[in-house]
């Protein structure tokens, strides 16, 4: 157990050796990893402030019901159980005289109103379910459509719709995206690695001569390509940090012009170990494929 | 401790290295393995450190039978083993102390231990002063004594060797005065230095370590007396 850990912080140490005794390349490599995912990273952080937007926006999320004009007090009593009993969210009931003076408050429609012979306008419920989601929208929508007396079930959740449908495409985008920065960033370290394993191929010989086994001479070189990733995967977190800093001030005032109150959320400490384990993972992937293919030739 | 039974070796194109040899070397004992080049010395030194496999016949080195030995598990029979190369592979991009020090990291020692053992391992072969030094910077016999230090300091019950001295020549042929070169009768011009190194190995031999050196050098052999095995064309003649 001692030794195990002995080799293994002592090939920790020469990972850190070797990224040390060439700063130039180094840097170069940790740049590349580094925008590799930051841009996956930035998207995704984005997509997550977009979806609260979406969330927030409240009074959109509505159904309107409307009854029969026929439809009497019983039926409204009916339509107020029923809506009780489904739990489904907040609902207020307009009449139709409250409508009638809505509309005559409206500058514009008063005229119309006023030469209007009776309220052609129908009893309505406003219902705001808590669950959102557009398909639980849609199969509320369905159940009410089919209750007594009931006219037309209105469902003002088409643009939640569209927003829905594209966020679903930009998060497959997003994961393309980071499919092919994860593919470029394994080819990088696969390279270093590769470079590496050439420039110590004399050490590597000896030490097979005199007893390492594989995992002793592979190890330096996983923690060499985990390290890399993982350091990496810290500079991209700290360029999706600083870019996120940069926009939340524009972000804020711009949507105070539109009356609402929205503030970007910067990557928290989870976002960041996640960051970090992903460029880890991906370099200890891509030391691995390097080292199998590199060390053949000493068999 | 060595045991070869009707050992072959024929490498693939046809050439037959070894051919059908049996010999034992016990325990302690310091063999010497001669023969004109190209006779199969090297093969059997290659055969003994499990860096080549025996086409026919068995091998048994401290009891492991290297014919039917898994790739995984020579590592652990080569550790039991010091191994001396011609061309002696020292790395140059470390100290001579670091070199030294290699065979123990592999062995998974603590530090503080393996530098203590590597300290004693270059004291031994006269090296405690240039530990520090690159091996570049060491003479052609300096290099091969601190190859040594490195083959014993994992304290392996056989040191082995393939032409320990084989390239020393060049070193002293700057070093030594014309004159004398007409007068070596072996061709290996450093006699100081290769007897520096048969001088270690025959120190190894009398604290009990099993030795066993490759050489076409009979100068060797008329000064020691040690056991030997002559090969000739494969074959073992002696």
């Amino acid at each position: 157990m001692n030794a195990w850990f002995s080799q293994h912080r002592a090939a920790l140490a020469s990972a850190f050796r070797r990224l040390w005794s060439t700063p130039l390349n180094t840097v170069l490599s940790l740049l590349v990893i580094g925008i590799a995912l930051t841009l996956p990273g930035f998207g995704y952080v984005l997509l997550d402030n977009l979806r609260d937007l979406g969330n927030n926006a409240s009074g959109v999320q509505q159904i309107s019901l409307f009854m029969n004009l026929d439809a009497d007090k019983k039926d409204i009593g009916e339509i107020e159980n029923r809506l009780k009993q489904a739990a489904t969210g907040k609902w207020r009931f307009v009449p139709k005289e409250e409508a009638l003076k809505r509309m005559q408050a409206s500058e514009d429609m008063a005229e119309i109103v006023a030469s209007l012979p009776r309220n052609p306008l129908p009893d309505a419920f406003i219902v705001e379910p808590t669950n959102s989601e557009p398909e639980a929208l849609e199969i509320l929508r369905k159940e009410i459509a089919g209750w007594p007396k009931v006219a037309h079930v209105q469902l003002d959740s088409a643009w939640v719709k569209r927003f829905d449908a594209f966020l679903k495409l930009a998060k497959l985008a997003l994961w393309m995206l980071a499919g092919i920065f994860a593919a470029g960033l394994v080819a990088v370290t696969f390279n270093t690695i590769r470079l590496q394993v050439l420039a110590q191929a004399a050490e590597i010989e000896v030490a097979r001569m005199i007893g390492a086994t594989d995992a002793f001479i592979r190890r330096p070189f996983y923690y060499f390509g985990a390290l890399q990733g993982a350091l990496g995967g810290l500079l991209a977190a700290g360029l999706v940090f600083g870019a996120l800093t940069l926009l939340a001030e524009p972000v804020g005032e711009l949507a105070a012009l539109y009356g609402g109150s929205f503030s970007l959320h910067v990557p928290g400490a989870i976002e960041v170990a996640a960051l970090a384990a992903i460029g880890a993972f991906l370099g200890w992937l891509g030391a691995q494929l390097s080292v199998s293919l590199s060390l053949r030739k000493f068999d | 401790m060595i045991v070869a039974s009707n050992l072959s070796k024929r490498y693939p194109g046809g050439y037959e290295a070894l051919k059908d040899i049996s010999f034992e070397i016990s325990a302690g004992q310091m063999v010497f393995i001669t023969g004109h080049s190209g006779a199969g010395k090297s093969t059997l030194v290659k055969l003994i450190a499990s860096i080549e496999r025996p086409t026919a016949g068995s091998l048994v080195v401290n009891g492991q039978n290297l014919s039917a030995l898994r790739r995984s598990a020579i590592p652990y029979v080569r550790r039991h083993l010091g191994m001396v190369f011609q061309d002696q592979k020292l790395l140059f991009d470390r100290s001579a102390l670091d070199n030294v020090l290699l065979p123990l990291q592999i062995a998974g020692l603590p530090r503080r231990e393996a530098i203590r053992r590597a300290s004693a391992a270059l004291d031994k072969v006269g090296l405690l002063a240039r530990e520090k030094a690159n091996p570049i910077a060491l003479s052609g016999g300096e290099q091969q004594r601190l190859a040594i230090a490195r083959a014993v300091v994992n304290r392996p019950t056989v040191l082995l060797a393939d032409e320990p001295t084989g390239n020393l020549d060049s070193d002293s042929a700057v070093n030594r005065p014309t004159v004398l070169l007409a007068d070596e009768p072996t061709g290996n011009l450093d006699s100081d230095s290769a007897a520096d190194i048969l001088e270690i190995f025959a120190e190894f031999h009398q604290v009990g370590v099993t030795v066993v050196v490759a050489t076409h050098d009979q100068s060797w052999i008329e000064r020691y007396h040690p056991n030997v095995l002559r090969l000739d064309h494969g074959r073992l003649v002696a």
